[in-house]
């Protein structure tokens, strides 16, 4: 006899039923936060913490990424660019595309990966030892302390993290020219705002505002909705990540779409 | 409480409870695993609302309490969870200051003066730079104890305070509940289904079973029992 479930037919109509129930409580979450998350008491000290562990510790791992993206790029640019002769745009396009696309986006993946997994499984893991419970249970306010100082940190140090990571981009992609160009630095720096605008570096740069506050909401929600054991936090871990990554790329979209018809293109 | 249903999806776990407990003594809630003793004293400070029936604390519905009147019933009640719950982020004494920080006007000093008085009623003042991890089970639930006492609650409620625990660690969890009543004048809710926590500790005894409350009365009267279900229950 298999100890393996039997899979039921009507096993797919209730998966799309459990998603969809899924989805609604994600929006009444949503609402609850907007709702009650920004009353008394206001955590501070927490969001301060909160700041630290999102910024400070994801320094290294941001900087890491945009300098080897940089480095990278301009390695795979540049024999394309050499042979439409026009290898000296190479700062230029490094920076349109850092700073408009890839820094961003990257940024915001990597942290996706980094904080939605450790937020959905702090969180969950709290959630089944009753710490939230214990939380509500002294007036504690979980919301205020849990999910509104997360989500907060996240919305303030992802654009942070972003300038970081464009200018790691920015200078792996110098190194590589100066290695194998012997490019001058201040003829790399001057090249590569040209084709820039400031409403492009502002509008890319905030835009990750909006990304860090998919992967707080979307990690504290999973976290906090956790039923079960550990094999349940476990699994909340691994569906942040991949809701606020996939949430991110498609908001992207939007926010690109949406700048483009305020702003113009570059080119406008 | 009156008549409190509560199911989850199609399973009813609680099916019309009725139960009172008198001020200042020590109710134990016995009964078989899985018969809704938890679901049941989670009503109490609303970490569950009944389906239909009254909660009352006091003269007041907690089941339909909102916002600041919530928060001020539930800081008059002290809550052991079954695992302690204690915060794991922090150290002992962060885990005290942490609410004495947020629900009192004592300053820094005072605070962590309360923490040792605290600390020593429960018999554990070394453990107060302790980090949960390092702490043994029966430890663990005399500083949640501790913890949940730190705002002098009117109603205590304890949710299996002794699961896990050796005989002796039963016996000193137990004596501490015996004390809150004694030395503190608390009212106790105690869900135990261990015969040596409630032999010390309740002045009377709620058996519930199958989503009811199927006898009251003391611990010999419960014992003493003709229904089937107590007999069974305790070994008879």
């Amino acid at each position: 006899m298999s100890l393996r479930p039997t899979v039921r037919p009507t096993a797919r109509r209730e998966t799309l039923a459990q998603f969809l129930e899924k989805i609604g409580e994600f929006g009444s979450f949503v609402a609850l936060f907007f709702r009650e998350g920004f009353g008394r008491p206001w955590e501070g000290r927490e969001l301060l913490r909160q700041m630290d562990e999102v910024g400070t510790r994801s320094f290294l791992l941001t900087g890491v990424t945009g300098l080897a993206i940089g480095a990278v790029l301009a390695m795979q640019s540049r024999g394309t660019l050499v042979q439409f002769g026009a290898e000296a745009m190479l700062p230029n396009m490094l920076a349109l595309s850092i700073i408009k696309e890839i820094g961003p986006v990257m940024t915001a993946l990597v942290l996706a990966g980094r904080l939605g997994a450790g937020i959905g499984a702090e969180i969950g893991s709290m959630r089944v030892t009753e710490q939230i419970d214990a939380l509500e249970v002294m007036a504690l306010r979980p919301l205020n302390y849990l999910v509104v100082t997360r989500v907060l940190a996240c919305f303030i140090m992802f654009p942070v993290l972003t300038i970081w990571t464009d200018a790691l981009g920015l200078f792996g992609g110098y190194l590589e020219s100066a290695l194998a160009a012997q490019t001058d630095p201040r003829l790399f720096l001057d090249t590569a705002f040209t084709s820039l605008r400031f409403s492009d570096v502002l509008v890319d740069t905030m835009k990750t505002s909006i990304f860090g506050a998919i992967v707080g909401l979307v990690s504290c929600f999973l976290g906090f909705n956790v039923r079960g054991g550990t094999r349940a936090v476990g699994q909340a871990a691994m569906q942040s990540v991949v809701a606020s990554s996939v949430l991110v790329i498609l908001a992207d979209v939007f926010v690109v779409r949406l700048s483009l018809l305020i702003f113009g293109d570059v080119a406008s | 409480m009156v008549d409190v249903r509560k199911s989850f999806g199609s399973t009813e776990v609680l099916k019309g409870v009725n139960m009172e407990v008198a001020p200042e003594k020590t109710a134990a809630v016995m009964g078989g695993s899985g018969t809704g003793k938890s679901v049941l004293i989670k009503h109490v400070v609303q970490l569950l609302i009944p389906d239909s029936g009254e909660v009352w604390y006091g003269d007041k519905r907690m089941d339909q309490l909102e916002g600041e009147e919530l928060d001020q019933e539930r800081l008059t009640i002290g809550y052991l969870f079954q695992g302690g719950a204690l915060f794991d982020s922090m150290s002992v004494a962060e885990n005290f200051d942490f609410v004495l920080d947020r629900h009192t006007d004592l300053t820094p000093a005072e605070r962590i003066d309360r923490i040792e008085e605290l600390l020593n009623w429960v018999d554990l003042e070394e453990k107060f730079h302790a980090v949960p991890a390092d702490l043994s089970g029966g430890q663990k639930k005399r500083i949640a104890l501790a913890r949940a006492i730190a705002l002098n609650p009117k109603l205590m409620l304890f949710d299996e305070p002794t699961t896990g625990l050796d005989p002796v660690s039963v016996r000193m969890v137990s004596e501490l509940i015996v004390r809150l009543r004694e030395e503190l004048d608390m009212t106790s809710i105690v869900i135990t289904h261990d015969l040596l926590c409630a032999e010390i500790a309740a002045d009377s005894v709620h058996f519930i079973h199958d989503g009811r409350i199927l006898e009251n009365g003391t611990l010999d009267e419960v014992r003493n029992s003709d229904e089937p279900e107590l007999r069974n229950f305790f070994g008879k």
